[in-house]
């Protein structure tokens, strides 16, 4: 690992401060993402800026129409949050099935958002729901959010403060995960939204998580999982590894898809 | 350099750190306790589990300064100074433990498991191992030990 700074400011002010100096400053939520990437000298932050004692980023907020869940909320505290089962139900299953209990006791809804990583299960809830990033400074709805391999629209020291999810009429995710790592091999998310909308987010399968308009569209007119029984996504452009081939990754695609509106009904 | 003081099983352990030191270290070198592991270091395994502010964690994914005002638990803290913990005499007696590196990770994973109250039956207490590895002895006999040693604990 490369030397670093450590830091652990006691307001978003300071944090900001910090992170808006020389180097390479990065902020550090649950670690479970960073410090390994760090032990691989993959990364090598010059400070690191612990949010863990900055007031108000942790809690679950529930308004008529929407849930906010604050950036450094644990994936076990939404797993277990009675707000959240029973408003989005695929979304504390979704964080009860991160990784292990260990994992799901540190890493945050903030961290797992700003990594961004190809194979992680919230981007795909955040972009099935039509969420909401809030950072400081400005609201960026998830489809301006997610532009590639671990790639946000966050600006450098830009801080992830709060995700708001407008409340579904149904949603679904389905995971056909790594068996080492749990992470998702493929994932799909499946939503219909309060509106009538459906959005379909596809993890794991490619680069960055993505939408399957082509689903949305005949989920839109029959909400039904024969509606996709005629559909399927191409294998160009997804992922090949020692875990499946695109061909592969693109079966499981229309697979996973039809389970999660089977089990929206 | 930095100064980390840690509360490790209610003692007070202060040192001056390189800001890479990782709990695991410090508590092995630091404070010399021994009990927890190191298996892999790259959070797979979770041999080196402790409990912060009473929650499982993995000590080779945490710095030793991101612990600095929480309450460190490890298995020497769990563990009487005379014969052992009803979960420990559950791992002896349901023969749980082989080589036993991952005994220590499996003991604290467990007593939080316990705490959460999700040590309810065999599926409930496997799923909430999927943090601990045991190259060993498939597993068997510590989902029996923890579903004996959860029963103990509430007769207690
Ligand atoms: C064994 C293992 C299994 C896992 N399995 C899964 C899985 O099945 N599914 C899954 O989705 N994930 C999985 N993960 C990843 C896990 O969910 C991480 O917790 C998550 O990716 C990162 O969250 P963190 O809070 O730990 O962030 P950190 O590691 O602290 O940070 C990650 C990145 O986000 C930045 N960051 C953190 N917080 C903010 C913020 N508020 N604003 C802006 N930037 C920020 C950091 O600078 C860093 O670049 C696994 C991890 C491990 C170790
Ligand atoms: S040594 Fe920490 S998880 Fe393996
Ligand atoms: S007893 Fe040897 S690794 Fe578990």
């Amino acid at each position: 690992m490369h030397p670093y700074r450590y830091h652990r400011p006691g307001s978003l002010a300071e944090a900001e401060e910090v992170l808006a100096g020389d180097g390479d400053p990065r902020p550090l939520a649950g670690g479970m993402s960073l410090i390994p990437v760090m032990k691989h000298r993959l990364a090598a932050p010059s400070d690191l800026v612990d949010l863990a004692a900055i007031g108000g980023l942790t809690g679950i907020t529930v308004e008529p129409a929407t849930l906010g869940i604050r950036a450094m909320t644990r994936h076990a505290a939404v797993a277990a949050s009675p707000s959240v089962r029973e408003r989005i139900p695929a979304l504390a299953a979704l964080a009860g099935g991160i990784g292990d209990p260990l994992v799901r006791n540190r890493g945050t809804i903030g961290g797992s958002l700003a990594n961004n990583d190809p194979a992680a299960c919230y981007p795909s809830a955040v972009l099935a729901l039509d969420a909401e990033i809030v950072t400081a400074g400005r609201r960026i709805p998830a489809d301006n959010f997610f532009l590639g391999l671990f790639e946000t629209a966050l600006e450098p020291g830009e801080l992830i403060v709060e995700v708001r999810f407008p409340v579904p009429a149904a949603a679904s995710y389905r995971k056909f995960p790594n068996p080492a790592s749990r992470f998702s091999v493929v994932g799909v998310f499946v939503a219909r939204l309060a509106d009538g909308a459906v959005r379909v987010a596809v993890t794991g399968a490619g680069p960055c998580v993505f939408r399957v308009k082509a689903f949305e569209r005949a989920l839109a007119a029959s909400f039904a999982p024969g509606a996709l029984a005629d559909l399927s996504v191409a294998a160009d452009g997804l992922t090949s590894d020692i875990h499946g081939s695109a061909a592969y990754r693109a079966h499981l695609i229309g697979v996973l898809a039809e389970d999660a509106v089977a089990d929206c009904a | 350099m930095m100064r980390v003081t840690l509360d490790i099983n209610g003692r007070e352990h202060a040192a001056e750190v390189d800001p890479r030191m990782l709990l695991v270290e410090f508590v092995r070198r630091c404070a010399g306790l021994t009990g927890t592991h190191v298996g892999c270091d790259t959070s797979q395994c979770g041999a080196c589990t402790v409990h912060l502010d009473g929650i499982a964690v993995k000590s080779c994914t945490v710095f030793a300064a991101q612990a600095e005002g929480h309450a460190v638990t490890t298995i020497e803290g769990v563990s009487p100074d005379d014969g052992l913990s009803p979960l420990q005499a559950a791992f002896k007696e349901h023969h749980a433990l082989q080589c036993g590196f991952c005994t220590p990770g499996m003991i604290m994973s467990a007593l939080d498991m316990i705490r959460r109250g999700a040590a309810t039956d065999e599926q409930a207490v496997r799923a909430g191992l999927e943090g601990n590895l045991c190259r060993c002895t498939g597993y068997q006999n510590i989902v029996a030990a923890i579903l004996a040693g959860a029963a103990a604990m509430a007769e207690g």
